[in-house]
């Protein structure tokens, strides 16, 4: 069939925007949290399988690349989640307009730094502190 | 030649061959995750240790279990709608598309089911003890 053919992404071959890259990077967080949802579940499974299974997960879940996966999993979730506000506020007509949502879209990308960083110090200072401490 | 009214013409239905459902359980699952998902998180920094013990008494608390279970549900929910939406945009002949979205929409189906589980079985083995101490307490 011919339609198979057809590019069934036009938008991807306008000009370059900056609210372009905005946007693909929302698909790209989703994408990357997607798959790093597996962690999420083995690390519930983990806690479900009693306690020596669950230190062993934990000792895993701590190693410095995951921990790294865990930091890029929270600079895409705060991105994504603003962004995604940004989605429903525009979902009811509301930011639409070119200076609004520049505006908003620039909040969104610094605030989503902030977020990330204040988190990860709340993170190492709550967690860290305790034996316990988190592979956060 | 055929009988049937252009219903679906008049309905707007465009590629995707259906009409709003998938946009609205989009939003719906988003609208959601606004609240779970920050809770979640907030939750765990507050919680401040997820060693055995206190993060396992964490998540047999009713409402811990009951949101928990819910973030889980609508995460995965979400991610498969959205998930759709990328493989449809990206993957032009139909067979790989249907085969490349039937092995996501498994494997997270196989996530949630799992994580829900956990949480249950957690959820169920924690909870007696509170009520076996309580019960012995006094
Ligand atoms: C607070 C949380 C979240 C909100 C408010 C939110 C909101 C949204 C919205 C509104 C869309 C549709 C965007 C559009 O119409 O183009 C979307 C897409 C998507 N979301 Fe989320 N989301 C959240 C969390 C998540 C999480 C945690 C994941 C993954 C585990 C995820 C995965 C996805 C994916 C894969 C897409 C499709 C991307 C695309 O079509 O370009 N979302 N999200």
């Amino acid at each position: 069939m011919t339609s198979n053919e057809r590019p069934l992404s036009p938008f991807l071959h306008y000009r370059w925007q900056y609210t372009n890259t905005l946007s693909i990077l929302h698909r790209l967080t989703g994408v990357f949290m997607t798959l790093g949802l597996v962690l999420v579940v083995y690390w519930l499974a983990a806690a479900a399988a009693g306690e020596e299974n669950y230190d062993l997960a934990l000792d895993l879940l701590r190693m410095p690349f995951i921990k790294f996966v865990w930091f890029t999993w929270l600079l895409s979730f705060y991105y994504h989640f603003l962004n995604g506000i940004r989605h429903l506020f525009w979902d009811i007509g509301l930011g639409f307009e070119r200076r609004v949502a520049r505006t908003t879209g620039w909040l969104v990308f610094i605030s989503s730094i902030a977020l990330t960083v204040l988190t990860w110090m709340c993170i190492s200072v709550r967690l860290y502190a305790s034996d316990n401490g988190a592979f956060l | 030649m055929s009988l049937r009214s252009p219903l679906s013409k008049v309905l707007g239905l465009g590629a995707a061959k259906q009409g709003s459902h998938h946009w609205w359980s989009q939003r719906i699952s988003s609208v959601a995750l606004t609240f779970l998902a920050p809770w979640f998180l907030l939750s765990l920094i507050n919680l401040g240790d997820v060693g055995y013990a206190s993060f396992t008494s964490w998540i047999a608390s009713p409402i811990n279990s009951v949101l928990l279970s819910l973030l889980i549900v609508a995460l995965s929910y979400h991610a498969q709608l959205g998930m759709q939406v990328v493989v449809e945009d990206y993957i032009a002949n139909k067979v790989v598309r249907m085969i490349t979205s039937l092995i996501i929409n498994s494997a997270l189906l196989l996530l949630a089911v799992i994580g829900v589980l956990a949480i249950l079985r957690i959820a169920l083995s924690v909870a007696p003890a509170i009520q076996f101490q309580m019960g012995t307490g006094s």
